[in-house]
């Protein structure tokens, strides 16, 4: 099985053809095409955008503006305005967690999580719990990771304000039934949040179909820039949500006494925004489109298939999570007993990269029983020569551990 | 041999394997926890004290086999010492571990760690008890972090 790109479309991938890279749930290689689209935009249309009255402006203003509509449509998203750019996926749930949730969320109210939350949807809900006085409660996982939504169907009460999972675990790769608990959310008027860091890298996400109240995602983990990301929400949440950052270009008027609020997605976007960051997600976008995300998503389900075949047979192996048929590019799995860091170390020393360690989920840790996994994660330019090196690697892993 | 597969020689493994002053105790005088938060590998060091000399050490906890052997090792070395020698071997061995120190300065037991030098993403895991022990000698804060 070979990648579905070329490997000569990542600069760092052909400049080092030995390394096997699967380290893309941590964050993806990127394209020439989204450098490019970057560096076109420094070099042919930099300026301010929003301000200036001037041409050059004018061309940022629309740059910045096609790039939200090229991510609007990416996501399924016919309210362009509803699609925020942030930080990342960390920044668009901490601004969920603040602004809407000190703004609804009261003393013996209830905000659910799942087990198998990433930190970054995790602990933003924990604290705002813990400062509006309300309850935090974990929703228990089925056998093989994903929320346990007759178990949610039974939590949930009028009580239930926030209702925070992922779309895909970052660990095991287990998939959410997105709608189903955005309708259990519903039926109880929560406000259903979804973390897609793992999702939208890997499949396609029509956010109008989903019907969640907000979803959050990161540039760099889909091929584009770090320190970009989207909060998309639905435009009654967005539009009732205080704002979380003032300054410039989010006001309407600003009086000695008073300051009323811009539109969105204004509103929501406080200062001079990053638009290199979202030009270079919007390349992103059109770089998955021309593939088709149902590519990418068959692509990594049929490698995912033959890693988990080929790493739980090696003896003493236990891989966490889902069947392979049911899992996103994901492979978690611990060795016997050499701990995953020894792992990687001496995975690292053939050019293997995996990653090593509580994956900023350590709620789930637990849950699993274990202080750390090994992570290997698949994209598009990964191959089954990679899948081969792994396994001689895990192999050669076990003789260094002297493990039989 | 690589230089990865080289660290994990015999003397690692084995510490690993059967870790030396593995337990609680019962009557520690200083109880320290080290933990390194970005792997989320957590030990437990207790020191019995008898004035100024380390009368006992042992330790407790979850990690990998380059933190467990250096725990082992140095809960092993650090017996019976005062503490101005034992924050002597706190400096050499953190020496070593970035790889400043001459390794004639340390007793040749710790000196199969010199290899972490070459790892900088597992500096930490060997260095991580004696971040603990530095800690639990100058006060104690009760839990560190390195």
């Amino acid at each position: 099985m070979s990648a579905i790109v070329p490997r000569s479309d990542f600069s760092l991938l052909s400049a080092n053809p030995a390394l096997v890279y699967l380290d893309s749930a941590a964050t993806a290689q990127k394209p020439r095409a989204v450098l490019d689209a970057m560096n076109d935009f420094y070099e042919t249309d930099y300026a301010n955008p929003h301000r200036g009255a001037y041409a050059l402006s004018a061309r940022a203003t629309e740059r910045y503006a096609r790039a939200r509509a090229a991510v609007a449509q990416f996501f399924g998203v016919r309210d362009e305005a509803c699609v925020i750019f942030t930080r990342g996926t960390t920044d668009s749930l901490n601004v969920v967690a603040a602004a809407w949730g000190r703004a609804n969320i009261g003393a013996g109210d209830e905000v659910i999580v799942t087990g198998a939350e990433h930190h970054a949807n995790f602990v933003p809900w924990q604290q705002i719990a813990i400062e509006r006085g309300a309850i935090f409660t974990i929703c228990p996982l089925t056998a093989d990771g994903r929320a346990d939504v007759e178990v949610l169907a039974a939590l949930v009460s009028e009580k239930t304000k926030v209702i925070a999972f992922n779309h895909v675990s970052n660990v095991l790769g287990a998939i959410n039934p997105v709608a189903e608990i955005a309708a259990i959310a519903r039926s109880v008027g929560a406000l259903s949040v979804c973390d897609g860091a793992q999702g939208a890298p890997h499949m396609a996400v029509s956010f109008d179909a989903l019907d969640v109240d907000i979803y959050a995602a990161s540039a760099h983990k889909m091929l584009g820039p770090m320190g970009t990301g989207v909060l998309i929400g639905r435009r009654e949440i967005l539009d009732a949500m205080p704002p979380y950052q003032t300054g410039g270009d989010m006001i309407a008027f600003v009086g000695d006494e008073q300051t009323t609020w811009n539109v969105l997605p204004h509103r929501l976007e406080a200062g001079t925004p990053n638009v290199a960051g979202a030009v270079g997600l919007a390349a992103a976008c059109d770089y998955l489109t021309a593939i088709g995300m149902d590519a990418v998503a068959a692509h990594e389900r049929a490698l995912v298939k033959v890693a988990h075949e080929r790493v739980s047979a090696i003896e003493g192996v236990r891989v966490h999570g889902p069947s392979a048929a049911e899992r996103s590019g994901v492979l978690s799995f611990t060795v016997a007993d050499i701990h995953p860091h020894d792992l990687a170390s001496l995975l690292d020393e053939r050019n293997i990269c995996i990653r090593a360690g509580h994956h900023c989920a350590q709620p789930l840790m637990r849950r699993l029983g274990v202080a750390a996994t090994a992570r290997a994660s698949f994209y598009v330019y990964n191959d089954e020569n990679d899948v081969e090196q792994l396994v001689e690697a895990l192999e050669s892993a076990k003789r260094v551990f002297a493990v039989a | 041999m690589t230089d990865t597969s080289a660290l994990y020689q015999e003397v690692i493994l084995d510490h690993n394997r059967r870790p030396r002053n593995y337990c609680a105790m019962a009557d520690a005088t200083i109880e320290e926890r080290g933990v390194n938060p970005l792997c989320g590998d957590e030990l437990t060091l207790y020191l019995r004290m008898d004035g100024d000399r380390i009368a006992d050490a042992s330790f407790q906890g979850s990690g990998c086999a380059i933190s467990r052997a250096s725990a082992s090792m140095m809960t092993s070395i650090v017996k019976g010492k005062t503490r101005a020698e034992a924050d002597a071997l706190i400096e050499q061995f953190r020496g070593m571990a970035t790889g400043q120190t001459v390794l004639d300065d340390l007793p040749p037991a710790l000196r199969v760690f010199a290899g972490v030098a070459r790892l900088p993403q597992r500096v930490k895991c060997a260095v991580l008890p004696w971040h603990a022990l530095h800690s639990a000698l100058t006060g104690g804060t009760g839990s560190t972090s390195v």
